[in-house]
């Protein structure tokens, strides 16, 4: 009686041998770069790889889940059309809700996980991009999205909260929250890195505050609504600035915008509270339009930059720092690359955006399909880009960039004698030619991906479109960087605090209204000291920040991932369709089993690199030992402190997962032998009357 | 020629549509078949209940 999306039994035979041809294409693509050894691969091999397994991925396996597992039904009626009220709910185009949704769910996250994962080769960061995305991400996306249509678009904590009771619902909602602070502090520390000491960045991105201020009062008192022109108008100004930031660092002004780490991140904080107090249309509202625009601008720009040049891959296809020794982050390939690169291949973030707006838009439940597997699809190959863009370059410049002073020793002369003992030379050289054609002072310890991804986009950018601009195009890229890390911090904090009100606001409702100016600066204040604290620390950490907060942030971003799959896989058992479970059971276990063993690395490891508790001993061995120096053992009790705090973290981010899986399975078991449980929440049929948005 | 004109028109449209540049447009429209009893707001007043009611929960993703 249901209609669905079922394909026609049999395809036409033109149809089956063109599918038999793109998975031969795929086959040949993905068995020549995993097989070959020796010889430079070409990215276009990467590309077409790619291209086919996501291809196929659509065809086949979204199909499957949309006929069989689902059961997408086109006569069901969606929340934009039974709550039609012309604002949040809209039936809306399926392409409009694809871009709007690609959009909301593509930042910075999928740019600098394989940067930062090519320290193992391009190889398995590629395989896990491609089979997590697949068979991972695109499904929890897919799958929350079906959910949250099918509860008048409902978000994932209340779906959490009605379908795996109260206990589940609370361990997620608090679990949203600890990402956000991760996230936001970790993303802070990418662009502090990316300014440190470099005025040129430093002013440019400084440029684009004033920007999207006169772009909002643009926006709203003297052309209200105009949004394209106004975005015009700032795009442009925002190039200025890139070509400004270059004069400003050869100009007498220099040293106005020249600070060292410590004192931007300090900036970054003045500047996150100050934009979540502000109002939106003054700041957060005009940087987005303008960080939407490049970066869709960008991400297409580099594509076809690629795809004219076919750059050969320089970095091997696996080193030997999956033994767990890399510069760039300690810790072995399994369980690093999986969490390391979270955004691309399985995002736990993009559950929240599936069950926020895109919900809302969608005419058709038909359309889930398309909205839901497809943007992560391409979100992926966004990441196929950025780990192209890292892996072209000579494997001595990527490891001098992003390796911190601290493992590889802070002069130029000891740090590319480390490098080039690992078997990957470089020379000193060689480093300053490079940091002079990118217009910077240094770029030796540059860590956090950002720079050394943007020195990648600017060498396939000037070699594609006009090779005399290197230093232009590395500003560019690290404008753009910088401009959607900026916008992500403005919003998280935005809606951290709006959570931390929420949840203050069951004890005294006073604290609940946003417009309460008391309660927004309290709560503001709050959340900005929270990432605050975790970025300054990431900052002054010897061993480089990002050591130890990537991987917070990727065992974070999983753990969500793995509470909306938890969600789902109980949707799918209570609808009686326990035999498809494995669909989402099967990514849901694969990443139980790798947030579990990272948190357990990171909190048990001997290697002091690897383990907290490990460094924390260590230095406090050396402290009662007396021998650290002055200022090493006037800094310890606080690393030391860091350490602890940051095991408490894994600890808490651990139980969380743990508590959700263990209510999935008893919500499973009882609806399985008719015990007492949560009853679905799915809202009834209504037949729709829509024709075709 | 016709062709390619038709394609720039509704190339247009689409991003209009995209990045709500034609909000208002459609706010009319909307207003005009479900509420034309009241009069509807001016283009100022909208674009800022819009913007104000749009940044409420998650918008962007890391």
């Amino acid at each position: 009686m249901t209609v669905t999306t079922q394909q026609k039994p049999s395809m036409t035979l033109q149809a089956k041998i063109g599918w038999l041809l793109v998975a031969a294409l795929g086959a040949v693509a993905l068995g020549g770069i995993a097989l070959n050894r020796g010889e430079a691969v070409n990215s276009m091999w990467l590309i077409v790889a790619a291209i086919c397994v996501y291809a196929i991925g659509y065809r086949f396996y979204s199909a499957f889940i949309a006929a069989r597992v689902l059961m997408l039904d086109a006569t069901r009626a969606t929340p934009a059309e039974v709550l039609a009220d012309g604002r949040d709910h809209v039936p809306t185009n399926r392409w409009i809700v694809f871009g709007h949704h690609f959009a909301a769910i593509a930042g910075p996250g999928p740019l600098i996980g394989p940067t930062l994962a090519a320290q193992f080769g391009f190889l398995p960061g590629t395989l896990w991009i491609l089979i997590g995305a697949v068979l991972g991400g695109c499904v929890q996306d897919f799958v929350i999205l079906f959910c949250s249509i099918r509860r008048n678009g409902r978000s994932l904590g209340q779906m959490a909260r009605d379908e795996l009771g109260p206990l589940g619902g609370a361990v997620a909602l608090i679990g949203v929250l600890a990402i956000m602070i991760i996230l936001i502090a970790v993303l802070g520390l990418v662009v502090v890195n990316a300014m440190r000491n470099s005025p040129w960045a430093t002013s440019t991105v400084a440029a684009t505050i004033p920007i999207a201020m006169i772009i909002g009062v643009y926006m709203r008192n003297v052309r209200p609504g105009r949004v394209l022109e106004g975005s015009a108008i700032g795009v442009s100004l925002l190039l200025l600035a890139v070509f400004g930031g270059g004069w400003i660092d050869d100009s007498v002004y220099r040293s106005w915008f020249d600070f060292n780490g410590p004192a931007l991140a300090l900036m970054i904080i003045a500047y996150g509270f100050a934009a979540a107090v502000m109002p939106v249309w003054l700041l957060l509202a005009p940087r987005d339009y303008l960080s939407t625009f490049m970066k869709i601008g960008t991400i297409i720009g580099l594509a076809v930059a690629i795809i004219i040049l076919r750059p050969d891959i320089q970095m091997p296809a696996v080193t030997s720092f999956i033994d767990g020794t890399g510069p760039v982050f300690g810790g072995k390939l399994f369980p690093f690359v999986f969490i390391t690169i979270a955004c691309g291949a399985i995002s736990g973030f993009h559950a929240l955006i599936s069950s926020g707006t895109t919900p809302k838009l969608i005419a058709n439940e038909r359309d889930a399909r398309f909205i839901g597997y497809g943007a992560m699809a391409m979100e992926s190959f966004v990441a196929i880009m950025a780990m192209i863009a890292a892996t072209i370059l000579d494997p001595g410049v990527y490891f001098a960039i992003n390796s911190p002073a601290g493992i590889v020793g802070a002069e130029a002369a000891q740090a590319v004698a480390t490098i080039s003992s690992w078997g990957f030379p470089v020379t000193v050289e060689q480093m300053q030619e490079l940091a002079r054609q990118m217009g910077e002072t240094t770029l030796f310890a540059r860590t956090g991906g950002a720079p050394s991804l943007a020195v990648g986009m600017a060498s396939i950018f000037a070699s594609a479109f006009g090779s005399s601009f290197l230093d232009i195009w590395y500003h560019f890229a690290i404008m753009f960087e910088a401009l959607f890390i900026l916008t992500t911090v403005d919003a998280g904090t935005r809606v951290a605090r709006f959570m931390l009100q929420d949840m203050l606001g069951n004890i005294n409702p006073e604290f609940g209204r946003t417009s309460w100016y008391p309660s927004v600066f309290l709560c503001s204040g709050l959340v900005v000291a929270g990432w605050g604290y975790f970025l300054y620390m990431g900052v002054v950490d010897p061993l480089g920040g990002i050591n130890s907060l990537w991987p917070l942030f990727g065992i974070a971003n999983q753990m969500l991932a793995a509470i909306a799959l938890c969600v789902a896989t109980a949707i799918i058992v209570k609808s009686h369709r326990m035999q498809y479970a494995w669909v989402t059971a099967l990514p849901l276990v694969w990443l139980v089993i790798i947030t579990t063993s990272a948190a357990w690395e990171k909190l048990f490891n001997p290697d002091i690199r690897i383990g907290f508790l490990s460094h924390a001993r260590d230095l406090a061995d050396k402290l009662a030992a007396g021998s650290l120096t002055d200022t090493a053992a006037a800094q310890a009790p606080t690393l030391i402190f860091n350490d602890r705090l940051d095991a408490a973290l894994t600890v808490f981010f651990l139980l969380t997962t743990w508590i959700v899986v263990f209510e999935t399975v008893r919500v499973c078991r009882a609806s399985l032998t008719g015990g007492r449980f949560p009853k679905s929440s799915e809202s009834p049929h209504i037949p729709t009357q829509l024709v075709e948005v | 020629m016709f062709a390619t004109r038709n394609f720039f028109t509704r190339f247009w449209q689409t991003l209009r549509r995209l990045t709500g540049d034609d909000a208002y447009e459609r706010y009319l429209a909307h207003h005009n078949i479900h509420h034309d009893a009241e009069p509807p707001l001016d283009r100022a007043t909208f674009f800022r209940s819009e913007q104000k009611r749009k940044w409420e929960g998650v918008r962007r993703c890391c």
